[in-house]
């Protein structure tokens, strides 16, 4: 914390386990990551590789039973939010952070107008008559470009398009001042013109109110696009982390490699093969002790056969980390992966 | 005459394709409007090609390939499968073709009974239609299906609930091959797994094609997975086509406004050229396919709309070989 002025949530060690009769499914497993005010930062995986969990350990919104947050902390504005109490917690869900789905009908009361959703959220978290948070929420759909504002506020959440309605989400943030935004796939269910607006605008409300957003998604572009830096994720764990340009020009675990070999890109030659990742990604449950990603691993080698699981370390100096035992720099030249 | 019909490389032929479903505006009102999930839409796939349809959703894409395999009976317009009408066919005679028109689906686990084991699913298949199979027989023309999808043939005990997404697709396509089809109607077939599994899928599609010179209609809204399997892309919008090209000229040389602003959407993967493009922006959504615009229906949206475009449809011209655009700013 001291020192770290600019550093507005840092998570370490953070372990969440599901337990259901078959055993313990290790979700997250020991994951640490930080982001700074004003920062645009990426986790990047598959489903299933504990990306969204993470996310909603932090604000403890892991349901128990099954779930449980074994250890870790979440330091946030200098207080630990695993340690909050549950009214403490709820104070700071909605206004200090704020949580925007990947389905916007699901998270919206589809019996209540928007205005009233809207309103009745900024009543929970600041002290304002009615009108005024009729008022402040007005203006919050003006800021997310929703063009007339003052009828969409009597407006339900079904009369919306998608795209429209992730922008109410987004208006929620604003409209309760959060410091801290956490997108979990924010465009995914959403057509690709709505998808490239949406990011366009989160990314210039990120800017303009001088948020930080944390954007979890399995689409590589989305990331090379907007993120500042980058987190990949696999089953659990972080195996790579950097700066977006680091990653995305010099990508180094054989995970990150192999997706992004196996994505069709819009620029390349229509004849190229797509190299897959052979195999499915891992069950968390009762996992073995070696690295995760051995199974499916090109690079595979005695080395990671023989050891438990790798911890990050720095590569090329900088703040590029990776957890690997290999030598990748070396063998992607030699295997022309 | 089957001669003829064998050397014709043409394999399907859609003319002006129409299909227009009734909606009632409330529950109560009697009043019936259009919704105009199809509106004149034509195009051609060669044998042991693959056509690709692109576009956002609502415009056109499923209700077309409902229609070519039969699901729909299309208001106007007419299909030409291996250079016969099949919209003119009474209902015992397209049951012929029901076999050589095989779909394979988005959503793996929803097209799969759940109560059937991956081994009656493809048997299920095989024999389907009363067709028939010498008994000795079944047994190892499921297991090289299931082969032939690259399933180990003991996951034929399991059922859907027990194998993985990509196992699912896989079964689903053993399915769509069993009946030994020449025609593949694949709808969103990668958009539900995950992006390590996603370039499985498109291999194993490339591979079964050279292998069995399957013709596929591949849908989906990801143009750089059409783009990739795809030698030819059609683009759609609001029930019309409104750019064809091979899959090459797409992102060289896209003519329509709505072709450039969709290439422009998708975000890209090398980092010098993303970080330094101008994107361009659509404003808006897509309307909907009840009231849908006058003239072109992109115009609402188009910075270069002009008169003749809010009054006008323009028709889908061919600019240079095997690329045909419906703009009028176009030429």
């Amino acid at each position: 914390m001291g020192g770290y002025s600019n550093r507005l949530l840092e998570v370490n060690n953070l372990r969440t386990s599901f337990f259901i009769t078959e055993g313990e499914v290790k979700a997250v497993d020991g994951i640490s990551y930080y982001i700074d005010k004003e920062e645009i930062v990426a986790i990047v995986g598959e489903s299933g590789c504990g990306k969204s969990v993470s996310q909603m350990s932090i604000i403890q919104l892991i349901q128990s039973p099954p779930g449980k947050i074994l250890g870790g902390e979440a330091i946030f504005e200098g207080r630990d939010l695993l340690k909050l109490n549950s009214s403490e917690i709820r104070r700071v869900r909605g206004a200090e952070i704020a949580f925007i789905f990947q389905e916007p009908m699901t998270a919206l009361n589809p019996v209540i107008t928007v205005g009233k959703q809207l309103s009745k959220d900024i009543r929970t978290h600041k002290k304002v008559s009615r009108k005024e948070a009729w008022n402040i929420a007005t203006e919050a759909l003006k800021a997310v470009k929703i063009p007339d504002p003052e009828k969409r506020m009597k407006n339900y959440p079904f009369e919306m398009s998608g795209g429209m309605r992730q922008r109410v989400m987004i208006a929620n943030a604003v409209a309760c001042n959060a410091n801290l935004i956490i997108a979990d796939e924010p465009t995914t269910a959403l057509d690709v013109t709505t998808q490239a607006q949406v990011m366009e605008l989160l990314v210039s409300i990120v800017k303009e109110y001088k948020t930080s957003l944390i954007v979890v998604t399995h689409n590589l572009g989305l990331v090379t696009r907007y993120a500042d830096r980058i987190y990949v994720m696999y089953a659990g764990r972080i195996v790579e982390s950097g700066t977006c340009k680091e990653i995305m020009k010099n990508p180094s675990h054989p995970y990150t490699l192999g997706l992004l070999k196996s994505v069709p890109k819009l620029d390349s030659d229509v004849d190229e093969k797509l190299i897959p990742i052979t195999g499915a990604p891992p069950t968390l449950l009762n996992a073995p002790d070696t690295c995760a990603f051995l199974p499916r691993c090109p690079y595979a080698s005695e080395i990671c056969r023989c050891n438990s699981k790798p911890e990050l370390h720095k590569i090329n100096g900088g703040n590029h980390l990776i957890a690997c035992y290999r030598d990748i720099a070396r063998l992607k030249n030699e295997h022309d992966y | 005459m089957n001669m003829t019909i064998e050397q014709n490389s043409v394999l399907l032929e859609v003319n002006n394709l129409k299909m227009h479903f009734p909606v009632s505006e409330s529950i109560f009102s009697k009043s019936k409007t259009v919704l105009k999930a199809v509106d004149g839409v034509s195009f051609t796939i060669n044998r042991g090609e693959t056509f690709g349809l692109v576009g956002e959703s609502g415009s056109v894409k499923t209700t077309t390939g409902k229609c070519i395999l039969g699901i729909h009976n299309p208001t106007d317009g007419n299909i030409i499968y291996n250079g016969i009408d099949i919209t003119k066919l009474s209902k015992n005679e397209a049951k012929k073709f029901l076999r050589e028109k095989q779909m394979i689906f988005q959503d793996p686990y929803g097209s799969l009974d759940p109560r059937r084991s991956a081994f009656t699913i493809v048997k299920d298949a095989i024999v389907a239609d009363g067709h028939k199979i010498p008994k000795g027989e079944l047994k190892d023309k499921v297991n090289s299906l299931l082969e032939l999808v690259e399933l180990d043939p003991v996951i034929g005990t399991r059922y859907p609930h027990e194998m993985s997404g990509g196992q699912r697709q896989r079964l689903g396509i053993a399915r769509a091959l069993a009946c030994d089809p020449k025609l593949i109607v694949c709808d969103e077939p990668v958009s539900a797994l995950d992006v390590s599994i996603q370039a499985q899928i498109i291999n194993l599609f490339e591979e079964l094609q050279e292998k069995m010179k399957l013709t596929y209609l591949f849908i989906a809204h990801d143009l750089a997975v059409v783009r990739h399997i795809s030698d030819y892309v059609g683009v759609t919008y609001l029930g019309k086509l409104v750019e064809v090209t091979d899959s090459r000229e797409l992102y060289k040389n896209p003519l329509h406004p709505y072709t450039k602003a969709l290439l422009s959407a998708i975000p890209l993967t090398n980092y010098e050229v993303e970080r330094k493009r101008n994107r361009i922006m659509l404003q808006g959504d897509i309307p909907s396919p009840i009231n849908t615009p006058t003239g072109c229906p992109f115009h609402p949206r188009c910075i270069y709309a002009r008169k003749e475009c809010l009054t006008c449809m323009p028709p889908l011209r061919e600019i240079s070989k095997g690329h045909k655009v419906a703009c009028h700013i176009v030429n």
